[in-house]
């Protein structure tokens, strides 16, 4: 008796073990909270939205605002890691979108200069930012605060003196319209394929490169990183550049989704960009983060965004969840990180 | 020993900001193998000196010379290109960084070609590991942990063990052991000692004289800027040089003037000096 006892016994703490060190290697990835959340956001609205949310037309739907905002959602993540702001994405995007329907649409030029001219602009703000930032210390949230309402006057100003009115509309190419402006099977827009390359690009950039390790010293210790030898204010240009770009790169694609460009249309994307990023379990002050995070915090953002019109359930309290998933999201994020931090200490033990 | 030519050197160092001197008639050595313990209360010049040593600072008058050859620093890069490397209290470790990631900041070991470089986890985290346990710090085993959740000791020798294993020659510790309990401070200490026997020149700064005497061969005080006592180990004792610390005033003198003043204040202490 004695004997065969003795063998499940002692086999049932190294099995413990071992899942105990699963769940420690899984909880330290920064993106286990947002994983979590994004399957009960699923759940639910796979419950009470029923058939409708759960088929193509319902995916669509959170899809395609997932793409848009998951584009400028990925750079603005990487800048929060690095202990950066970025409220600028708000005028660039229909800065951009304004930029190519005037050279494009108002006056007719190529598209291909309208597109270059779009993303130049992205470009041009992103390196201001960053080189205001670099140059006067002032905190990135005031620097693109400000750099948000001359952009988005300088947009408002130019298209009222040069097309007149408050939106220039734009007949797009076949070629431009099928890259950038196309509905797949009538209801997937194009840029979900843009977005996963984007995706692709910024987990390579990120985790893979080892500029991405720069990023993360950059947000945990701005000095240290500086003394080990980083060149932490071309990083801190390049990074704003960045999302300059990818911000324009959704105003140009809007563009040619919608067919003409609003220059209100990207007040919206500053705070769901930055609710999906922390969603995503990105630390505020930086220093901590994964893509697998931001995209799992943009998904789980679109489908309560659009899931709440699956139910019966007043579209103004899609809101109130979606402020109450911020803070729910934040406190297990936290939670998280603590786990990760004593995880290894613990199995010592 | 003492006829090896100091690795770092200052001779008659002075540092003024403006009209106001910090540093006066500085001068030091410190050898290979040797640690040498600057002593000195709060605002008696020591982060001035450690920025001085370290290139932030430029003296304004007096020399620094390396292995007997007069230097300049162009800056902190260039001092520790040199060879000197500064640690602060957790100065070069990011807690929510993995070990591996954080011993390899700015210098990640790569895999790959071309533009296709790929951080080379598992290298990185192997090298980091065995730098640290080397210096005897056995309980760090995964380069994955991250850097957070070590202790203040294991911080400390991390980073330690880093700037060793990146081509130190001075190194200079700034308070090490300040916010640390017993035993990491011991740990700590041990790896002092460590960095000693590999033929390190160690630049080793605190206010805790149990813990310069655990360490040091040579002691220098400092008080308002300048050198106030240059001594080796064994010369003084250990009231002797928290007496020096103090500003000259023995300890036993401020005791008994504490006392006496609470006799006649109906037991108060008396108010902070102004």
């Amino acid at each position: 008796m004695n004997t065969t006892n003795s063998l499940p016994v002692s086999s049932v703490p190294s099995g413990g073990e071992n899942i105990r060190a699963t769940i420690g290697q899984l909880s330290r990835r920064p993106e286990a909270g947002s994983l979590l959340g994004l399957i009960a956001v699923f759940v639910f609205f796979a419950m009470i939205g029923g058939s409708v949310f759960l088929s193509s037309a319902g995916y669509a739907s959170w899809l395609n605002i997932a793409a848009e905002i998951g584009l400028v959602a990925l750079p603005v993540g990487l800048l929060m890691i690095a202990g950066e702001m970025d409220l600028s994405i708000g005028a660039i995007i229909p800065a951009a979108s304004l930029t190519v329907a005037i050279i494009s649409g108002h006056y007719g030029l190529p598209e291909s200069v309208g597109i270059s001219a779009g993303l130049g602009v992205g470009l041009l703000v992103g390196f201001f930012n960053g080189f205001i930032v670099n140059r006067t210390g002032v905190p990135s949230l005031i620097v693109t605060i400000g750099s948000m309402f001359g952009v988005m006057g300088l947009t408002l100003g130019f298209t009222v003196l040069i097309a007149g009115s408050t939106g220039v509309s734009l007949v797009p190419s076949p070629t431009a319209k099928a890259v950038l402006g196309e509905f797949i099977g009538g209801m997937f827009q194009v840029t979900i394929f843009w977005w996963v390359l984007f995706v692709a690009g910024f987990f390579y950039l990120l985790h893979i490169s080892p500029v991405g390790n720069w990023i993360f010293a950059l947000g945990g210790d701005k000095v240290s990183a500086r003394n080990a030898g980083i060149p932490t204010e071309r990083l801190t240009v390049g990074l704003y550049m960045l999302s300059g770009f990818s911000a324009a790169f959704v105003g140009v694609s809007q563009v040619f989704v919608y067919q003409s460009a609003q220059v209100l249309a990207g007040q919206s994307f500053i705070f769901n960009s930055i609710m999906c990023v922390v969603i995503g379990g990105v630390l505020l002050t930086g220093g901590a983060g994964s893509v697998v995070g931001i995209v799992f915090g943009t998904l789980t953002f679109a489908i309560v965004n659009q899931g709440v019109y699956f139910t019966g359930i007043d579209p103004n309290l899609g809101s109130v969840i979606i402020g109450a998933l911020l803070l729910l999201a934040v406190m297990m994020n936290d939670r998280f990180r603590l786990m990760a931090m004593s995880y290894a200490a613990k199995k010592k033990r | 020993m003492s006829d090896k030519t100091p690795i770092l050197e200052l001779q008659n160092v002075d540092k003024s900001f403006g009209p106001i001197d910090v540093l006066h008639n500085i001068s030091l050595k410190v050898r290979a193998g040797e640690v040498l313990c600057l002593l000195g209360d709060n605002g008696a010049g020591k982060s001035t000196l450690i920025k001085t040593l370290a290139g932030v600072h430029k003296p304004t008058r007096g020399t620094i010379l390396m292995d007997g050859q007069p230097v300049e620093f162009s800056g902190p890069r260039d001092a520790q290109e040199k060879g000197i490397s500064t640690v602060h209290q957790f100065g070069g470790t990011f807690p929510l960084m993995s070990i591996g990631r954080s011993f390899f900041v700015g210098v990640e070991p790569t895999k790959g070609w071309g533009p296709f470089k790929v951080y080379d986890r598992k290298t990185a985290n192997e090298i980091a590991v065995k730098a640290v346990q080397d210096f005897g710090i056995t309980r760090i085993d995964d380069g994955d942990r991250l850097v957070g959740g070590l202790s203040g000791g294991e911080r400390q020798s991390l980073a330690i063990a880093r700037a060793v294993h990146f081509g130190a020659r001075v190194l200079i510790l700034d308070e090490p052991t300040a916010a640390l309990g017993v035993k990491q401070a011991a740990h700590v200490l041990r790896i002092v000692n460590e960095a000693k026997r590999r033929g390190l020149a160690v630049v080793f700064i605190t206010h805790q004289v149990m813990h310069a005497m655990a360490v040091g061969d040579h002691f220098a005080v400092l008080i308002r800027g300048a050198i106030a006592a240059d001594f080796r180990r064994g010369e003084k004792t250990r009231e002797e040089i928290t007496d020096l610390m103090a500003g000259g005033e023995t300890m036993a003198d401020l005791e008994a003037q504490i006392e006496t003043y609470m006799a006649s204040h109906e037991g108060h202490p008396p108010p902070p000096a102004q």
